[in-house]
């Protein structure tokens, strides 16, 4: 993977500087994911993007800009685990949909960095309820691999996208079973194929070509097969999720993880002992195929108890749009027996953990990134709103086109024309 | 406008001219001589399918100590609820319980009527999402206003029991929105059944579900044919009410005059039409764009009916006074868009705005999961309402997913509140049903007790019995 920015370091080169600020979040419930656990009454202080101290009696320095949370929640921002956030603005129009590619003929070289665009409005409505950071997913196209994704930020800037090449994202279910020509054997073959190709590389291709993928889609899974970047592997059925458990064991050092993973709690144990983490939706609770019989809204909770790592997302609602919607469906699980503080850090730590920095990001605790998000109230309640979103240690804009939208159309009976109320 | 759909039955009898259909069936019926020298008058019956729906057996029961929303602005601190004979018989402070009767306690708890989806596909579009239950949409022709969605209901849906564990207990089942005209929806109690026949809503009125926008232009625009275009859409509307125009004008001329007159050929198509036009089946329209939705209103006063429902409505914010004005109900999601241009100008507020302009606004679903938890969804469009500063109760949005969609269902003198003499239909919620913690506890279908989250009660679908998720919620 390419780490774009080392954003600690950026932070430290600009401590000293005429630039330093200091960022006073005070007055609040802090729900740190750390052993400082949940504080009732404090605060969190910010220096140039990084945090500096957590506590309840926090020292807010002379000139300090001073956040007051009001007795409201103040959290990590909350990391959306899958998304496809900046690569769809209309989804049913192709000319504003980046995020597959079905007439392309390259499939793992795929990248969506190339296809993300931070000016998507979806960024800041998302921001605006606290999401701060996400995984982007490619969709497949005309092999079961997608292509490779990234990790970014929401504040739109053009730099949001603060580490690329971070996994490859394959389509190992009843759908990438069809694209592969018809069952799960075909779609296995050709994984197990691409493998060669990528463990080949290049010598297979200075005299020929190969067994599935070419050079360059092969060039792109070398780093996976040598465990270096993570493969996600969207299957849903118990079955499938055990083939998968054995692919990474037969190719060891090979890193996967489980998204969809509807009959996951199914093999709740083997997953945990494999230490193979699952992105999945507590809210998804219908058997939707034959794929996926075994849906509930307990399976959070069973992956839970089974001691799996798990990440929540907002499957069942969509990537581009709604990932907002992440804390609605934390609490959902939460309602169906997982612990609270479990189904938080299944929104902040548990995906930073996923992918492999957690030790920036997904956390209150000096040293972390500063993405801190000020809540009038538990954050998992559905009537709960940010007041305040804090990413790499700036307070973002809370704004976007739907409130300026909301805001035009506020006041019907207005004399001022709709078009010139802006 | 009359919502009785009996009404319509009595009036083409008070005709004198029109026997009361006796519902065998055997209708289509060509003149004919009867055998005593005077001709039979053409009859046909307006409710071939009828609803066999019996309630389970109920108890008397005395539900106390809640928090009640009754559905319609109400708040009762403390409050209690008399259920006899699957009816509400009291509802207040201090009542007393009769003998014999089941006394539930509901301390603590928070207590809705049941939640009224007005725009789902359950049944239609059922789990799993297999090719063979693809039934939603017959995309044949722009104008299929001559299909009822209760003929593809599937009853085995697994997602009726999942709904009913979120506290639903009527729905709304349209065709898809592929069409200018979708077919007939239909009104079902989410009760098992064997037979859709053993869920329909008695009495509620037939709906025809309409679609305007993107999905009719996509579909046929793609295949060459009309409409292709907006334009294309108003125009395959307008020609089709021309002619149910004339449909309804021949048979009304037949009655009125059947020796000399002819009765016209039946055409199941234009029975639906006709409906609408004589106000006995309401209109349910899949809009999103305000303008859109502005035309249509015109196009309802140039033929004389009435639109009940915009469903989705993601621009109603921006016409309230239009909708308010012409009588029609706004039916939206708490936050969905983005998925195609029509929806582009999504905005979270856009349900309170329209509450708070006056106007009859709802929570609808068209998702099997989000009519799980229409509460949530609801309390998601209020918070944002009351924080953009709209003074809006949380009694009052109770409405929004009970006695609004009851409203624009025609059904709200029998439920979606909590009055006397209503249906009982009741969610006893473990906490403030606007909590995203809060879950349905017990659930009450006309007095019966159809879900009981504590003890285990539940229906099961044949579909789920003996799969892996047989019995999980």
């Amino acid at each position: 993977m390419k780490m774009l920015v080392t954003l600690i370091t950026a932070g430290l080169a600009l401590s000293g500087t005429a630039l330093a600020q200091d960022i006073a979040v005070i007055n609040g419930r802090v729900i740190t994911n750390t052993a400082q656990g949940q504080i009732e009454t404090g605060g969190v202080l910010v220096r140039d993007g990084v945090i500096v101290e957590v506590g309840a009696n926090i020292t807010v320095p002379d000139g300090a800009t001073t956040i007051d949370a009001n007795g409201g929640w103040i959290t990590p921002g909350i990391f959306a685990p899958f998304t496809q956030l900046g690569l769809i603005e209309v989804a049913l129009e192709s000319s504003t949909n980046d995020a597959g590619a079905s007439e392309s003929d390259f499939s793992v070289a795929l990248d969506v960095v190339d296809s993300f665009n931070p000016n998507g409005t979806y960024l800041a409505t998302n921001r605006m309820e606290g999401i701060t950071r996400f995984a982007v997913f490619p969709s497949t196209g005309h092999n079961l691999f997608a292509g490779q994704g990234a990790l970014g930020n929401t504040s739109g800037n053009a730099d949001s996208l603060f580490e690329t090449q971070s996994f490859v994202y394959a389509d190992l279910s009843q759908s990438g079973a069809s694209t592969a020509g018809g069952s799960r054997s075909a779609a296995w073959a050709f994984l197990e194929a691409a493998f060669g190709d990528a463990r080949a590389y290049p010598g297979r291709y200075s005299s020929g070509s190969g067994d599935a993928l070419n050079r360059y889609d092969a060039a792109a899974l070398v780093d996976v097969v040598r465990g270096r970047t993570p493969l996600i592997l969207q299957v849903d059925r118990a079955s499938d999720i055990r083939r998968a458990i054995r692919l990474a064991e037969d190719n060891a050092p090979l890193q996967i993880i489980i998204y969809g993973g509807a009959e996951a709690w199914i093999v709740g144990e083997d997953l945990a002992e494999a230490g193979i983490p699952v992105l999945m939706d507590p809210m998804r609770n219908l058997p939707s195929s034959f794929d996926a019989l075994g849906s509930t809204l307990e399976a959070a909770a069973r992956l839970n108890d089974a001691g799996v790592s798990v990440a929540y997302t907002t499957q069942t609602a969509d990537g581009y749009f709604n990932p907002r919607l992440l804390p609605q469906h934390a609490g959902n699980a939460v309602t169906n027996g997982v612990p609270w503080a479990d189904a938080f850090r299944a929104i902040t730590l548990t995906p930073a953990e996923v992918f492999g920095v957690d030790d920036q990001l997904g956390a209150l605790a000096p040293g972390y990134i500063a993405d801190v998000v000020v809540w009038d109230g538990d954050p998992l309640e559905v009537m709960s709103a940010p007041t305040h979103v804090i990413i790499d240690g700036e307070d973002t804009d809370l704004t976007s086109r739907q409130t300026r939208l909301r805001d035009r159309y506020a006041d019907i009976e207005d004399t001022t024309p709709f078009g010139y109320r802006h | 406008m009359s919502l009785d759909w009996k009404s319509w039955v009595a009036g083409l009898a008070a005709s004198a001219l029109v026997a009361c259909s006796g519902g065998d069936g055997s209708d289509e019926a060509a003149d004919n001589d009867t055998g005593n020298g005077e001709a039979e008058v053409v009859r046909y019956d307006l409710d071939p399918y009828p609803s066999t729906y019996q309630p389970l057996p109920s108890e008397t029961t005395f539900i106390t100590g809640a928090t009640i929303f009754d559905g319609v602005g109400g708040e009762i601190e403390n409050g209690d609820i008399l259920v006899v004979d699957g009816r509400i018989a009291a509802i207040g402070q201090g009542l007393e319980a009769p003998e014999g009767a089941v006394i539930v306690d509901a301390a603590g708890r928070y207590i809705t009527p049941g939640v009224i989806d007005i725009h789902s596909h359950l049944g239609d579009y059922p789990s799993p999402g297999v090719d063979a239950h693809s039934d939603g949409n017959e995309l044949t022709q722009p104008n299929t206003a001559e299909v009822w969605a209760e003929h593809s209901v599937w009853p085995q849906d697994p997602g009726f029991a999942r709904a009913l564990a979120g506290g639903v207990t009527t729905l709304h089942v349209l065709p898809g929105s592929g069409n200018l005209f979708g077919g007939r929806g239909i009104t079902l109690r989410n009760v098992p059944s064997r037979t859709v026949q053993g869920m329909k809503f008695p009495e509620a009125p037939y709906t025809l579900k309409m679609a305007c926008g993107e999905n009719p232009s996509r579909v046929y625009g793609n295949r060459g044919t009309s409409p292709a275009t907006d334009m294309g859409n108003m125009a395959g509307y307008r020609a089709a009410w021309i002619r149910a125009s004339d449909y309804r004008d021949s048979w009304n001329d037949y009655w009125e005059d059947p020796e000399n007159n002819s009765a016209p050929t039946r055409d199941l198509e234009l029975d639906t039409l006709m409906g609408v036009l004589e106000g006995q089946i309401l209109v349910q329209m899949h809009c999103y764009r305000a303008d859109q939705m502005a035309q249509v209103i015109d196009m309802s006063r140039e033929f004389g009916y009435q639109v009940t429902t915009f469903h989705h409505a993601v621009e109603a914010y921006k016409i309230p006074d239009l909708l308010q004005e012409a009588d029609i109900c706004a039916a939206v999601w708490a936050d969905w868009g983005g998925f195609k241009m029509e929806a582009y100008d999504t905005i979270r507020e856009n349900l309170p705005l329209v509450h708070a302009n006056g106007g009859c606004a709802m929570i609808h679903s068209d998702d099997a999961l989000g009519i799980q938890r229409l509460n949530q969804e609801v309390a998601k469009a209020l918070a944002d309402g009351r924080r953009m500063g709209l003074d809006i109760s949380d009694a009052e949005a109770v409405a929004w997913f009970t006695s609004n969609p009851a409203r624009g269902l025609g059904i709200l003198d029998e439920t979606g509140s909590l009055e006397v003499g209503k249906r009982a239909d009741i969610v006893i919620w473990s906490a403030h049903p606007f909590s995203t913690y809060a879950q349905a506890d017990n659930v009450y279908i006309d007095g019966a007790l159809l879900f009981d989250r504590e003890n285990g009660l539940q229906p099961v679908s044949d579909f789920d019995l003996g799969q892996i998720g047989e019995g999980d919620d």
